[in-house]
């Protein structure tokens, strides 16, 4: 029944897809079930994504998911399905850093000022606070709790966090001033 | 937790869905944007035995001009309704509404026709898209047909949507000179609204000259609150008179009892969010 007669695509239980994940090209057949999340850990052995609650709240598996052209906006990988990436750029929090290993702003602004106790919800917290400052560079900090409200911290309290996302908009503005110079 | 297998098809066409659909049964389901259907299948509360993706679909993604109406596709996110400026100027009840649903990562993906044909009671789409008394376009074998906002959800989780139906578009009358407001009372970012309201309020100086007023999780489906439409037409905008005619929200309405509230509960509330979407909406 799972294939209509009239349907003239196919079906299926299994796909073969074709992802670019954090700048390399991978292509794999995955089940139609694999979430995004599994396909990342498991398959390509991405696991700085981790799985926090398995049912959409906690935002640590979030991801940008976008397209060559676009580094897109943050999903949580838990509730998209690894085909329906087909195609896609998917940007993990292993795929921020410089080449060099230079850490990305908001990378390096949660170390200094402390915006994590346990790390677990880090790689989602991230990953958000990176696709809040491309939406608004120059949050306030009310801006800032709304904006990562799709991530769960069960240590900090949110005060670190937000003054690392804080101090990280300051200097990605700053270094936007300084490519325009 | 992992869904029970099923078959995949990316659909590249609004025919190529409707058929696949046709040939499945109903057994098929639709996935959209997949925040409601993802979650429910992890849980394996659903099972289905094929997946129509609508991902691949462009047509259905994006606002337009049509005449009198905006028309939006079914497969446009919650983001992009919130930030459309068409929405924004001709169904601001809308983009104020979507800015409020779940956080930044459901509505990076969630849509407006997966939230609509998902019909939970609990979520805030249908009352909003009650309230600026939109038309929804549904595809099928035999072409397509437009169906009022009113008559689209059935009962809980059920809509006028047929097996082999697939919802494409939206059709939103343009209003210019009312005012709106989404409120709602939740207790976090992810968690369904207890209740919400929506309030359309159109004035003449000091007085309310008409009121549009839809619930969300007060019944089975979004509901009108005409009690207090009627109550509120030819009322002094201010906030007193408006939170005396709010008295009458909870009427024809029949909330549930659940864990997070009873419907004792949800019958005071919806009168207290009323009052604060109506003034919002009166600008008082």
């Amino acid at each position: 029944m799972s294939s209509g007669t009239a349907a003239p695509s196919q079906a299926t239980s299994t796909s073969s897809i074709s992802v670019t994940v954090d700048g390399s090209r991978y292509t794999d057949t995955v089940e139609s079930r694999t979430l995004l999340v599994h396909y990342l850990r498991e398959t390509i052995g991405k696991v700085g994504t981790v799985i926090g609650c398995d049912t959409s709240n906690c935002g640590s598996c979030t991801v940008l998911l976008g397209t060559a052209d676009d580094p897109g906006h943050s999903v949580k990988s838990c509730s998209v399905l690894a085909v329906q990436a087909d195609g896609a750029n998917v940007t993990t929090v292993e795929g921020l850093a410089g080449p060099d290993g230079s850490l990305h702003a908001v990378q390096r602004a949660f170390h200094e000022l402390h915006g994590l106790q346990c790390g677990f919800c880090t790689p989602g917290m991230i990953i958000s606070a990176v696709d809040l400052l491309r939406d608004n560079p120059d949050p306030t900090d009310d801006e800032i709790r709304d904006g990562l409200s799709g991530n769960l911290c069960r240590c900090t309290g949110y005060q670190n966090i937000v003054r690392a996302v804080r101090a990280a908009g300051a200097e990605l503005r700053a270094q936007v001033t300084e490519v325009r110079r | 937790m992992i869904p029970v297998a099923f078959d995949y098809l990316r659909a590249s066409s609004v025919d190529e869905a409707v058929a696949a659909l046709a040939g499945a049964g109903e057994d098929a389901k639709i996935l959209a944007g997949g925040q409601s259907l993802l979650p429910v299948l992890r849980l394996r509360l659903s099972a289905p035995s094929l997946l129509v993706d609508l991902g691949g679909v462009p047509e259905l993604r994006g606002v337009r001009e049509e005449g009198d109406s905006l028309v939006i596709g079914a497969m446009t996110t919650h983001d992009e309704v919130s930030t459309s400026p068409l929405v924004r100027q001709f169904a601001p009840l809308l983009a104020t509404m979507a800015a409020t649903i779940g956080d930044r990562q459901v509505r990076h993906r969630g849509t407006l026709g997966g939230s609509l044909s998902h019909a939970d009671p609990a979520a805030d789409m249908p009352a909003a898209a009650a309230a600026v008394e939109a038309r929804y376009v549904l595809a099928g074998p035999n072409g397509r047909r437009v169906v009022p906002a009113s008559d689209f959800a059935v009962d809980l989780f059920t809509t006028a949507l047929g097996d082999d139906e697939v919802l494409v578009e939206v059709q939103v009358p343009k209003l210019e000179g009312w005012g709106s407001h989404y409120e709602k009372f939740h207790r976090m970012v992810q968690a369904w609204a207890i209740v919400g309201v929506a309030a359309m309020v159109r004035r003449d100086d000091g007085a309310i000259a008409s009121a549009r007023v839809t619930l969300t999780n007060m019944g089975p489906t979004a509901l009108r609150a005409t009690a207090l439409e009627q109550a509120l037409a030819g009322c002094a905008a201010d906030r007193a008179a408006i939170e005396q005619a709010c008295a009458v929200a909870a009427e024809g309405t029949s909330p549930r009892d659940d864990l997070t509230a009873s419907a004792e509960y949800r019958r005071h509330l919806v009168q207290v969010l009323a009052g604060r979407a109506v003034a919002a909406a009166a600008g008082v």
